[in-house]
Protein backbone atom coordinates (compact mmCIF):
# COMPACT_ATOMS: atom_id res chain seq x y z
CA UNK A 1 0.00 0.00 0.00
CA UNK A 2 1.34 3.64 -0.77
CA UNK A 3 1.99 6.00 2.52
CA UNK A 4 2.98 9.15 2.62
CA UNK A 5 5.36 9.66 5.36
CA UNK A 6 7.66 11.82 6.79
CA UNK A 7 10.63 10.27 7.32
CA UNK A 8 13.91 11.15 9.25
CA UNK A 9 17.16 11.09 7.37
CA UNK A 10 19.78 8.75 8.92
CA UNK A 11 22.59 9.25 7.30
CA UNK A 12 23.45 10.76 3.56
CA UNK A 13 27.15 10.74 1.99
CA UNK A 14 28.51 11.51 -1.49
CA UNK A 15 29.82 8.42 -2.58
CA UNK A 16 31.06 8.94 -6.09
CA UNK A 17 31.09 12.23 -7.99
CA UNK A 18 27.34 14.34 -8.19
CA UNK A 19 26.37 10.67 -6.61
CA UNK A 20 24.44 10.37 -3.27
CA UNK A 21 23.67 7.80 -0.91
CA UNK A 22 20.44 8.69 1.35
CA UNK A 23 19.54 6.91 4.17
CA UNK A 24 16.09 7.62 5.44
CA UNK A 25 13.96 5.62 8.62
CA UNK A 26 10.63 4.98 8.63
CA UNK A 27 7.37 3.14 8.59
CA UNK A 28 6.53 2.84 5.50
CA UNK A 29 10.54 0.47 5.11
CA UNK A 30 8.09 -2.88 5.78
CA UNK A 31 5.92 -2.09 3.03
CA UNK A 32 9.05 -1.83 0.10
CA UNK A 33 10.45 -4.76 -2.56
CA UNK A 34 13.43 -4.47 -4.37
CA UNK A 35 12.79 -2.38 -7.73
CA UNK A 36 9.93 -0.13 -6.14
CA UNK A 37 10.62 3.23 -5.90
CA UNK A 38 9.52 6.00 -3.84
CA UNK A 39 8.31 9.93 -5.10
CA UNK A 40 10.04 11.90 -2.75
CA UNK A 41 9.28 15.82 -1.97
CA UNK A 42 12.69 17.54 -1.61
CA UNK A 43 11.29 20.67 -0.06
CA UNK A 44 8.12 22.42 1.42
CA UNK A 45 7.37 25.33 -0.98
CA UNK A 46 6.60 25.78 -4.97
CA UNK A 47 10.10 25.68 -5.91
CA UNK A 48 10.89 22.54 -6.80
CA UNK A 49 7.47 21.91 -7.33
CA UNK A 50 6.85 18.21 -8.43
CA UNK A 51 7.96 15.54 -6.19
CA UNK A 52 10.89 13.29 -7.59
CA UNK A 53 10.89 9.24 -8.25
CA UNK A 54 13.97 7.77 -6.86
CA UNK A 55 14.92 3.84 -6.50
CA UNK A 56 15.56 2.01 -3.38
CA UNK A 57 19.05 0.45 -2.96
CA UNK A 58 18.61 -0.98 0.38
CA UNK A 59 15.61 -2.07 2.75
CA UNK A 60 16.39 -3.00 6.13
CA UNK A 61 13.41 -3.76 7.84
CA UNK A 62 14.79 -4.49 11.40
CA UNK A 63 15.65 -0.68 11.71
CA UNK A 64 12.94 0.42 9.51
CA UNK A 65 15.57 1.96 7.49
CA UNK A 66 15.66 2.28 3.31
CA UNK A 67 18.42 3.44 1.12
CA UNK A 68 18.51 5.93 -2.11
CA UNK A 69 21.78 6.04 -4.36
CA UNK A 70 20.44 8.93 -6.49
CA UNK A 71 23.03 11.84 -8.98
CA UNK A 72 22.07 15.06 -7.34
CA UNK A 73 22.06 16.75 -10.96
CA UNK A 74 19.04 19.10 -11.22
CA UNK A 75 17.16 21.71 -8.70
CA UNK A 76 15.45 18.96 -6.80
CA UNK A 77 18.40 16.57 -6.68
CA UNK A 78 20.73 19.16 -5.44
CA UNK A 79 18.43 20.45 -2.86
CA UNK A 80 17.62 16.66 -1.59
CA UNK A 81 21.45 16.58 -1.22
CA UNK A 82 21.79 18.95 1.60
CA UNK A 83 19.54 16.95 4.11
CA UNK A 84 21.44 15.70 6.92
CA UNK A 85 20.89 13.32 9.80
CA UNK A 86 17.64 14.64 11.71
CA UNK A 87 16.27 16.33 8.73
CA UNK A 88 12.53 15.17 7.44
CA UNK A 89 11.72 14.02 4.10
CA UNK A 90 8.37 13.75 2.37
CA UNK A 91 7.94 10.47 0.93
CA UNK A 92 5.42 8.25 -0.75
CA UNK A 93 5.51 5.45 -1.14
CA UNK A 94 6.68 2.56 -2.07
CA UNK A 95 5.20 3.16 -5.41
CA UNK A 96 5.14 0.28 -8.66
CA UNK A 97 5.79 -3.36 -8.92
CA UNK A 98 9.81 -4.31 -8.53
CA UNK A 99 11.60 -7.39 -9.62
CA UNK A 100 10.38 -10.65 -9.28
CA UNK A 101 12.59 -12.39 -6.87
CA UNK A 102 11.01 -15.55 -7.22
CA UNK A 103 11.53 -15.63 -11.47
CA UNK A 104 14.51 -18.04 -10.27
CA UNK A 105 14.59 -20.81 -8.21
CA UNK A 106 17.25 -21.57 -5.28
CA UNK A 107 20.53 -23.05 -7.13
CA UNK A 108 19.98 -21.08 -10.47
CA UNK A 109 21.84 -18.13 -11.24
CA UNK A 110 20.39 -14.27 -12.18
CA UNK A 111 22.16 -12.22 -14.30
CA UNK A 112 21.99 -7.95 -13.37
CA UNK A 113 22.57 -5.39 -15.28
CA UNK A 114 22.37 -2.11 -14.59
CA UNK A 115 23.63 1.12 -16.42
CA UNK A 116 24.84 4.44 -14.40
CA UNK A 117 21.87 5.48 -12.03
CA UNK A 118 20.19 2.33 -12.97
CA UNK A 119 22.12 0.45 -10.92
CA UNK A 120 21.27 1.09 -7.09
CA UNK A 121 17.53 -0.99 -7.25
CA UNK A 122 20.00 -4.10 -8.35
CA UNK A 123 21.69 -3.43 -4.81
CA UNK A 124 18.24 -4.88 -3.08
CA UNK A 125 17.67 -7.67 -5.60
CA UNK A 126 20.58 -9.03 -5.21
CA UNK A 127 20.89 -9.25 -1.44
CA UNK A 128 17.33 -10.34 -1.62
CA UNK A 129 18.23 -13.22 -5.18
CA UNK A 130 21.05 -14.50 -2.24
CA UNK A 131 19.15 -15.12 0.41
CA UNK A 132 17.13 -17.23 -1.92
CA UNK A 133 20.08 -18.92 -2.59
CA UNK A 134 20.16 -17.40 -6.02
CA UNK A 135 23.59 -16.87 -7.39
CA UNK A 136 24.26 -13.25 -9.14
CA UNK A 137 26.17 -12.19 -12.08
CA UNK A 138 26.96 -8.39 -11.77
CA UNK A 139 27.61 -6.49 -14.70
CA UNK A 140 27.25 -2.77 -14.15
CA UNK A 141 28.02 0.03 -16.18
CA UNK A 142 28.99 3.72 -15.97
CA UNK A 143 29.84 6.78 -17.98
CA UNK A 144 33.35 6.71 -15.79
CA UNK A 145 35.57 5.75 -12.45
CA UNK A 146 34.15 8.52 -11.43
CA UNK A 147 31.05 7.96 -10.75
CA UNK A 148 30.92 4.08 -9.88
CA UNK A 149 29.62 3.20 -6.53
CA UNK A 150 28.94 0.02 -4.31
CA UNK A 151 32.09 -2.21 -5.50
CA UNK A 152 32.50 -3.61 -2.53
CA UNK A 153 28.82 -4.39 -1.44
CA UNK A 154 28.27 -5.69 -5.15
CA UNK A 155 31.25 -7.79 -4.96
CA UNK A 156 30.33 -9.41 -1.00
CA UNK A 157 27.09 -10.87 -3.09
CA UNK A 158 28.72 -12.10 -6.70
CA UNK A 159 30.99 -11.96 -9.38
CA UNK A 160 30.76 -8.19 -10.40
CA UNK A 161 31.88 -6.66 -13.34
CA UNK A 162 32.81 -3.31 -14.62
CA UNK A 163 32.44 -1.72 -17.54
CA UNK A 164 32.86 2.24 -18.26
CA UNK A 165 31.99 4.46 -21.77
CA UNK A 166 35.72 5.92 -21.57
CA UNK A 167 37.84 2.68 -20.32
CA UNK A 168 38.55 4.64 -16.80
CA UNK A 169 37.50 1.35 -15.06
CA UNK A 170 37.48 -2.54 -16.28
CA UNK A 171 35.90 -3.23 -20.15
CA UNK A 172 35.79 0.07 -22.11
CA UNK A 173 32.33 0.39 -23.83
CA UNK A 174 28.93 -0.63 -23.36
CA UNK A 175 27.59 -3.54 -21.05
CA UNK A 176 26.93 -5.64 -24.07
CA UNK A 177 30.42 -6.00 -25.42
CA UNK A 178 31.72 -7.09 -21.98
CA UNK A 179 28.30 -9.76 -22.13
CA UNK A 180 29.48 -10.73 -25.54
CA UNK A 181 33.18 -11.79 -24.21
CA UNK A 182 31.74 -12.79 -21.07
CA UNK A 183 28.66 -15.67 -22.26
CA UNK A 184 27.46 -15.37 -18.78
CA UNK A 185 25.22 -18.71 -17.90
CA UNK A 186 22.40 -17.82 -16.37
CA UNK A 187 18.62 -18.76 -16.16
CA UNK A 188 17.40 -15.28 -15.91
CA UNK A 189 18.18 -11.72 -16.10
CA UNK A 190 17.22 -8.47 -14.25
CA UNK A 191 18.03 -4.53 -15.83
CA UNK A 192 17.35 -1.49 -15.09
CA UNK A 193 19.21 1.83 -17.01
CA UNK A 194 18.80 3.52 -19.98
CA UNK A 195 16.83 2.70 -22.93
CA UNK A 196 19.50 1.87 -25.58
CA UNK A 197 20.83 -0.61 -23.12
CA UNK A 198 17.50 -2.22 -22.38
CA UNK A 199 16.90 -2.84 -25.98
CA UNK A 200 20.18 -4.02 -26.63
CA UNK A 201 19.85 -6.98 -23.82
CA UNK A 202 15.99 -7.94 -25.07
CA UNK A 203 18.25 -8.23 -28.40
CA UNK A 204 20.96 -10.19 -26.66
CA UNK A 205 19.34 -12.81 -25.11
CA UNK A 206 16.19 -13.87 -26.73
CA UNK A 207 15.80 -17.38 -25.02
CA UNK A 208 16.12 -15.86 -21.53
CA UNK A 209 13.62 -14.70 -19.29
CA UNK A 210 14.08 -11.07 -18.28
CA UNK A 211 12.99 -8.26 -16.23
CA UNK A 212 13.64 -4.69 -17.46
CA UNK A 213 12.91 -1.43 -14.99
CA UNK A 214 12.28 1.89 -16.96
CA UNK A 215 12.38 5.35 -16.64
CA UNK A 216 10.10 8.55 -17.84
CA UNK A 217 9.18 11.66 -16.69
CA UNK A 218 6.70 11.90 -13.97
CA UNK A 219 3.76 14.14 -11.71
CA UNK A 220 1.45 12.12 -9.77
CA UNK A 221 3.76 8.93 -9.72
CA UNK A 222 0.51 6.97 -8.83
CA UNK A 223 -1.14 6.05 -12.14
CA UNK A 224 -3.68 9.28 -12.17
CA UNK A 225 -2.00 11.96 -14.64
CA UNK A 226 -1.09 9.75 -17.76
CA UNK A 227 2.42 11.17 -17.99
CA UNK A 228 4.66 8.33 -17.85
CA UNK A 229 2.67 6.24 -20.74
CA UNK A 230 4.99 3.56 -22.75
CA UNK A 231 3.26 1.84 -26.06
CA UNK A 232 3.42 -2.00 -25.36
CA UNK A 233 4.38 -4.38 -27.98
CA UNK A 234 1.44 -5.96 -30.42
CA UNK A 235 1.33 -9.24 -28.53
CA UNK A 236 0.61 -7.50 -25.02
CA UNK A 237 -3.27 -7.49 -24.65
CA UNK A 238 -3.25 -3.64 -23.50
CA UNK A 239 -2.34 -0.57 -25.73
CA UNK A 240 -0.12 1.41 -23.11
CA UNK A 241 1.26 0.82 -19.80
CA UNK A 242 2.18 3.44 -17.10
CA UNK A 243 5.65 3.29 -15.39
CA UNK A 244 4.59 4.47 -12.34
CA UNK A 245 1.95 1.99 -11.20
CA UNK A 246 2.01 -0.91 -13.82
CA UNK A 247 5.66 -0.42 -13.74
CA UNK A 248 8.24 0.16 -13.17
CA UNK A 249 9.71 -3.32 -13.90
CA UNK A 250 8.02 -5.18 -16.66
CA UNK A 251 8.64 -8.75 -18.20
CA UNK A 252 10.78 -8.35 -21.63
CA UNK A 253 8.58 -7.97 -24.41
CA UNK A 254 6.06 -5.83 -22.87
CA UNK A 255 6.61 -2.19 -23.74
CA UNK A 256 7.82 -1.52 -27.20
CA UNK A 257 11.59 -0.38 -27.27
CA UNK B 1 -25.30 21.90 10.33
CA UNK B 2 -22.54 21.74 7.57
CA UNK B 3 -20.40 25.17 7.19
CA UNK B 4 -19.14 24.57 3.93
CA UNK B 5 -21.90 22.69 1.64
CA UNK B 6 -22.93 24.45 -1.65
CA UNK B 7 -25.70 24.34 -4.12
CA UNK B 8 -25.25 24.70 -7.70
CA UNK B 9 -27.18 23.23 -10.79
CA UNK B 10 -27.12 19.39 -10.50
CA UNK B 11 -25.18 19.36 -8.06
CA UNK B 12 -24.96 19.06 -3.55
CA UNK B 13 -21.82 20.00 -2.49
CA UNK B 14 -21.08 18.93 0.55
CA UNK B 15 -18.24 21.24 0.22
CA UNK B 16 -16.95 23.58 -2.52
CA UNK B 17 -13.45 20.82 -3.25
CA UNK B 18 -13.50 18.34 -6.21
CA UNK B 19 -10.41 17.18 -8.42
CA UNK B 20 -10.02 19.18 -11.55
CA UNK B 21 -10.53 17.03 -14.77
CA UNK B 22 -7.24 15.19 -16.25
CA UNK B 23 -5.47 15.39 -12.50
CA UNK B 24 -7.33 12.55 -10.72
CA UNK B 25 -8.07 9.97 -13.96
CA UNK B 26 -11.28 8.12 -12.75
CA UNK B 27 -10.80 8.17 -9.54
CA UNK B 28 -9.34 4.77 -8.91
CA UNK B 29 -5.39 6.07 -7.92
CA UNK B 30 -6.76 8.47 -5.16
CA UNK B 31 -9.86 5.80 -4.28
CA UNK B 32 -6.40 3.54 -3.08
CA UNK B 33 -5.28 6.62 -0.15
CA UNK B 34 -8.40 8.03 0.69
CA UNK B 35 -12.63 7.66 0.85
CA UNK B 36 -13.58 9.81 -2.43
CA UNK B 37 -16.64 10.52 -0.42
CA UNK B 38 -15.00 12.74 1.43
CA UNK B 39 -15.37 14.82 -1.85
CA UNK B 40 -17.42 17.68 -3.21
CA UNK B 41 -17.84 15.89 -6.20
CA UNK B 42 -14.71 14.66 -9.07
CA UNK B 43 -14.07 15.78 -12.38
CA UNK B 44 -13.54 13.01 -13.74
CA UNK B 45 -10.67 12.81 -16.71
CA UNK B 46 -11.97 14.11 -20.40
CA UNK B 47 -13.56 11.23 -22.24
CA UNK B 48 -14.44 10.99 -25.49
CA UNK B 49 -16.36 8.49 -28.09
CA UNK B 50 -13.36 6.86 -29.13
CA UNK B 51 -10.47 5.13 -27.19
CA UNK B 52 -7.59 8.02 -27.55
CA UNK B 53 -4.16 7.06 -27.01
CA UNK B 54 -2.86 10.75 -26.39
CA UNK B 55 0.67 12.52 -27.43
CA UNK B 56 4.09 10.86 -27.50
CA UNK B 57 6.24 11.35 -24.31
CA UNK B 58 7.67 13.19 -22.55
CA UNK B 59 4.22 14.57 -22.28
CA UNK B 60 5.15 16.74 -18.63
CA UNK B 61 8.02 19.24 -17.57
CA UNK B 62 8.58 21.08 -14.53
CA UNK B 63 8.86 25.02 -14.35
CA UNK B 64 8.96 27.26 -11.97
CA UNK B 65 6.52 27.11 -9.48
CA UNK B 66 4.38 24.95 -11.78
CA UNK B 67 4.58 22.33 -14.56
CA UNK B 68 3.58 21.99 -18.40
CA UNK B 69 1.68 19.34 -19.94
CA UNK B 70 0.46 17.95 -23.13
CA UNK B 71 -1.23 14.43 -22.49
CA UNK B 72 -3.70 14.66 -24.89
CA UNK B 73 -6.86 13.67 -23.96
CA UNK B 74 -6.26 10.02 -23.16
CA UNK B 75 -9.08 8.18 -22.69
CA UNK B 76 -10.13 4.34 -22.75
CA UNK B 77 -13.16 5.99 -24.94
CA UNK B 78 -17.26 6.34 -23.44
CA UNK B 79 -17.51 2.35 -23.76
CA UNK B 80 -15.54 1.75 -21.10
CA UNK B 81 -15.92 4.91 -19.31
CA UNK B 82 -19.53 3.90 -18.88
CA UNK B 83 -19.02 -0.11 -18.13
CA UNK B 84 -15.79 0.19 -16.48
CA UNK B 85 -15.36 3.55 -14.61
CA UNK B 86 -18.41 4.86 -13.95
CA UNK B 87 -19.65 2.04 -12.00
CA UNK B 88 -16.53 1.73 -10.20
CA UNK B 89 -17.30 5.44 -8.69
CA UNK B 90 -20.98 4.58 -7.92
CA UNK B 91 -19.25 3.39 -5.10
CA UNK B 92 -18.86 6.78 -3.35
CA UNK B 93 -21.07 9.17 -2.55
CA UNK B 94 -19.77 11.80 -4.40
CA UNK B 95 -21.55 13.76 -7.44
CA UNK B 96 -19.34 12.92 -11.05
CA UNK B 97 -18.96 15.65 -13.34
CA UNK B 98 -18.14 14.29 -16.51
CA UNK B 99 -15.54 15.96 -18.76
CA UNK B 100 -16.55 15.79 -21.79
CA UNK B 101 -14.55 16.41 -25.16
CA UNK B 102 -14.34 15.82 -29.09
CA UNK B 103 -13.14 17.02 -32.53
CA UNK B 104 -16.37 17.76 -33.77
CA UNK B 105 -19.67 19.01 -32.45
CA UNK B 106 -21.22 15.72 -33.07
CA UNK B 107 -18.82 14.03 -30.53
CA UNK B 108 -19.84 16.45 -28.12
CA UNK B 109 -23.20 15.65 -28.52
CA UNK B 110 -23.23 11.58 -28.41
CA UNK B 111 -20.76 11.81 -25.59
CA UNK B 112 -23.04 14.13 -23.68
CA UNK B 113 -26.00 12.26 -24.59
CA UNK B 114 -25.03 8.99 -23.36
CA UNK B 115 -23.01 9.88 -20.37
CA UNK B 116 -25.23 12.12 -18.82
CA UNK B 117 -27.69 9.22 -18.16
CA UNK B 118 -25.08 7.72 -16.13
CA UNK B 119 -26.40 7.78 -12.22
CA UNK B 120 -24.04 8.60 -10.97
CA UNK B 121 -22.92 11.43 -13.49
CA UNK B 122 -24.85 15.07 -12.32
CA UNK B 123 -23.16 17.51 -14.36
CA UNK B 124 -21.35 17.90 -17.76
CA UNK B 125 -17.91 19.73 -18.21
CA UNK B 126 -17.75 20.66 -21.66
CA UNK B 127 -13.99 20.52 -22.54
CA UNK B 128 -13.90 23.33 -25.10
CA UNK B 129 -10.23 24.57 -23.69
CA UNK B 130 -7.45 21.43 -23.67
CA UNK B 131 -4.95 23.18 -25.12
CA UNK B 132 -3.11 19.74 -26.31
CA UNK B 133 -5.12 18.04 -29.03
CA UNK B 134 -4.81 19.22 -32.65
CA UNK B 135 -8.73 19.11 -33.55
CA UNK B 136 -11.48 20.59 -31.25
CA UNK B 137 -10.78 21.30 -27.59
CA UNK B 138 -9.65 25.18 -27.94
CA UNK B 139 -11.36 26.00 -31.42
CA UNK B 140 -14.28 25.42 -29.60
CA UNK B 141 -13.32 27.65 -26.43
CA UNK B 142 -11.73 30.68 -28.84
CA UNK B 143 -14.75 31.40 -31.05
CA UNK B 144 -18.04 33.20 -28.84
CA UNK B 145 -19.94 31.76 -31.82
CA UNK B 146 -18.52 28.61 -31.86
CA UNK B 147 -18.63 27.94 -28.38
CA UNK B 148 -22.22 29.18 -28.32
CA UNK B 149 -23.30 26.75 -30.95
CA UNK B 150 -21.59 24.05 -29.43
CA UNK B 151 -23.48 24.54 -25.95
CA UNK B 152 -26.42 24.67 -27.46
CA UNK B 153 -26.19 21.31 -28.96
CA UNK B 154 -25.03 19.67 -26.19
CA UNK B 155 -27.93 21.22 -23.99
CA UNK B 156 -30.80 20.05 -26.24
CA UNK B 157 -29.91 16.55 -25.49
CA UNK B 158 -28.48 16.19 -21.93
CA UNK B 159 -29.98 15.02 -19.15
CA UNK B 160 -27.79 16.95 -16.45
CA UNK B 161 -26.71 21.01 -16.33
CA UNK B 162 -24.12 21.30 -18.57
CA UNK B 163 -20.88 23.82 -17.69
CA UNK B 164 -18.56 25.01 -19.82
CA UNK B 165 -14.74 24.65 -19.46
CA UNK B 166 -13.21 28.16 -20.15
CA UNK B 167 -9.99 28.62 -21.93
CA UNK B 168 -7.89 31.45 -20.36
CA UNK B 169 -5.80 31.95 -23.72
CA UNK B 170 -8.18 34.09 -25.80
CA UNK B 171 -7.86 37.90 -25.59
CA UNK B 172 -11.61 38.66 -23.67
CA UNK B 173 -12.55 35.83 -21.65
CA UNK B 174 -15.55 37.47 -20.73
CA UNK B 175 -16.95 37.22 -24.36
CA UNK B 176 -16.59 33.51 -24.15
CA UNK B 177 -18.12 33.60 -21.06
CA UNK B 178 -21.01 35.43 -22.17
CA UNK B 179 -21.66 33.65 -25.43
CA UNK B 180 -21.42 30.24 -23.41
CA UNK B 181 -24.63 31.50 -20.88
CA UNK B 182 -26.23 32.81 -24.00
CA UNK B 183 -25.89 29.33 -25.19
CA UNK B 184 -27.74 27.73 -21.69
CA UNK B 185 -24.75 26.76 -20.20
CA UNK B 186 -25.77 25.95 -16.31
CA UNK B 187 -22.46 27.44 -14.65
CA UNK B 188 -18.64 28.24 -15.86
CA UNK B 189 -15.75 26.10 -14.70
CA UNK B 190 -12.59 27.92 -15.35
CA UNK B 191 -9.64 27.89 -16.07
CA UNK B 192 -8.11 25.70 -18.37
CA UNK B 193 -3.96 25.71 -18.62
CA UNK B 194 -2.32 28.50 -20.13
CA UNK B 195 0.00 27.39 -23.16
CA UNK B 196 3.48 27.27 -22.44
CA UNK B 197 6.63 25.79 -23.69
CA UNK B 198 10.16 24.86 -21.64
CA UNK B 199 13.38 24.19 -24.05
CA UNK B 200 16.15 22.16 -22.76
CA UNK B 201 18.74 23.48 -21.48
CA UNK B 202 21.61 21.59 -24.41
CA UNK B 203 19.77 21.82 -27.14
CA UNK B 204 17.17 24.89 -27.68
CA UNK B 205 14.58 22.42 -28.18
CA UNK B 206 11.59 21.84 -26.60
CA UNK B 207 11.12 19.35 -23.80
CA UNK B 208 7.95 18.48 -24.35
CA UNK B 209 7.21 15.93 -27.25
CA UNK B 210 4.23 17.76 -28.52
CA UNK B 211 5.91 21.09 -28.30
CA UNK B 212 3.66 23.27 -26.41
CA UNK B 213 2.13 22.21 -23.09
CA UNK B 214 -0.58 23.47 -20.43
CA UNK B 215 0.98 25.94 -17.90
CA UNK B 216 -0.75 24.40 -14.23
CA UNK B 217 0.29 24.81 -10.94
CA UNK B 218 0.69 27.70 -8.31
CA UNK B 219 2.05 30.02 -10.84
CA UNK B 220 -0.81 29.92 -12.54
CA UNK B 221 -3.23 31.55 -9.57
CA UNK B 222 -2.99 34.96 -10.01
CA UNK B 223 -3.88 34.78 -13.38
CA UNK B 224 -6.84 32.88 -12.68
CA UNK B 225 -8.27 34.79 -9.58
CA UNK B 226 -8.00 37.59 -12.44
CA UNK B 227 -10.02 36.13 -15.10
CA UNK B 228 -12.58 34.80 -12.26
CA UNK B 229 -13.08 38.13 -11.06
CA UNK B 230 -13.77 39.26 -14.52
CA UNK B 231 -16.26 36.92 -15.47
CA UNK B 232 -17.88 36.88 -12.35
CA UNK B 233 -19.38 40.44 -12.40
CA UNK B 234 -20.35 39.19 -16.37
CA UNK B 235 -22.46 36.79 -15.95
CA UNK B 236 -25.21 35.47 -13.77
CA UNK B 237 -24.43 31.87 -13.50
CA UNK B 238 -22.33 29.97 -11.18
CA UNK B 239 -18.60 29.37 -11.14
CA UNK B 240 -16.12 26.81 -10.13
CA UNK B 241 -13.00 28.18 -10.18
CA UNK B 242 -9.43 26.65 -10.23
CA UNK B 243 -5.91 27.43 -11.47
CA UNK B 244 -3.07 26.87 -8.72
CA UNK B 245 -5.02 26.14 -5.43
CA UNK B 246 -2.86 24.33 -3.48
CA UNK B 247 -4.44 24.60 -0.07
CA UNK B 248 -7.55 26.36 1.66
CA UNK B 249 -6.63 29.96 1.73
CA UNK B 250 -6.54 29.87 -2.14
CA UNK B 251 -9.92 28.08 -1.63
CA UNK B 252 -11.21 31.26 -0.02
CA UNK B 253 -9.72 33.75 -2.72
CA UNK B 254 -10.96 31.97 -5.88
CA UNK B 255 -14.33 32.18 -3.96
CA UNK B 256 -13.63 35.73 -3.41
CA UNK B 257 -13.56 36.58 -6.38
CA UNK B 258 -16.52 34.75 -7.66
CA UNK B 259 -16.15 30.99 -7.34
CA UNK B 260 -19.60 29.14 -6.01
CA UNK B 261 -16.97 26.14 -5.66
CA UNK B 262 -12.97 25.52 -6.35
CA UNK B 263 -10.90 22.25 -8.07
CA UNK B 264 -7.57 21.34 -7.35
CA UNK B 265 -5.72 19.70 -10.20
CA UNK B 266 -1.90 20.20 -10.22
CA UNK B 267 -1.34 19.91 -6.26
CA UNK B 268 -2.89 16.38 -6.23
CA UNK B 269 0.23 15.31 -7.98
CA UNK B 270 2.37 17.15 -4.89
CA UNK B 271 0.57 16.64 -2.12
CA UNK B 272 -2.01 13.41 -3.03
CA UNK B 273 -3.91 14.26 0.49
CA UNK B 274 -4.64 17.84 -0.63
CA UNK B 275 -8.31 17.64 -1.21
CA UNK B 276 -9.22 15.95 2.25
CA UNK B 277 -6.40 18.32 3.84
CA UNK B 278 -8.66 21.68 2.48
CA UNK B 279 -11.71 20.32 3.26
CA UNK B 280 -10.82 19.85 6.94
CA UNK B 281 -8.90 23.18 7.35
CA UNK B 282 -11.88 25.12 5.58
CA UNK B 283 -14.08 25.49 8.86
CA UNK B 284 -10.86 27.08 11.13
CA UNK B 285 -10.68 29.45 7.79
CA UNK B 286 -14.39 30.13 8.41
CA UNK B 287 -13.55 31.05 12.08
CA UNK B 288 -10.80 33.33 11.21
CA UNK B 289 -13.15 35.20 8.95
CA UNK B 290 -15.79 35.45 10.95
CA UNK B 291 -18.10 34.11 8.68
CA UNK B 292 -20.89 31.40 9.34
CA UNK B 293 -21.20 29.70 6.63
CA UNK B 294 -18.90 29.46 3.20
CA UNK B 295 -21.58 31.22 1.02
CA UNK B 296 -21.29 34.05 2.68
CA UNK B 297 -17.51 34.45 0.98
CA UNK B 298 -18.95 34.22 -2.40
CA UNK B 299 -17.95 37.00 -4.31
CA UNK B 300 -17.10 39.30 -1.53
CA UNK B 301 -14.23 40.68 -3.66
CA UNK B 302 -17.14 42.72 -5.24
CA UNK B 303 -18.91 44.12 -2.08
Amino acid sequence: MIRNERMTVVHQAKIAHNIFELTLQGELVQEMTPGQFVHVRVGESFEPLLRRPISIANINNETKEFTMIYRAEGRGTELLSKKQAGDIVDVLGPIGNGFPVDAVQPGGTALLVGGGIGVPPLHELAKQLNERGVRTIHVLGFQSENVTFYEEEFSKLGDTYYVTADGTKGTKGFVTNLLDELKPKFDVFYSCGPLPMLKALEAQFPDKPGYLSFEERMACGIGACFACVCNTTEKHEKDYVKVCSDGPVFPKGVVAL
Amino acid sequence: MSRINISLPGLELKNPIMPASGCFGFGREYARLYDLSKLGAIMIKATTVETRSGNPTPRVAETAAGMLNAIGLQNPGIDKVMAEELPFLAGYDVPIIANVAGTEIEDYVEVAERISKAPNVHALELNISCPNVKCGGIQFGTDPATAKQLVEAVKAVSSVPVYVKLSPNVTNIVDIAKAVEAGGADGITMINTLIGMRLHEKTGKPVIANGTGGLSGPAIKPVAIRMVYEVYKNVNIPIIGMGGVSDAQDVIDFMSAGASAVAVGTANFVDHFVCPNIIDALPAKLDELGVEHITEIIGRSHR
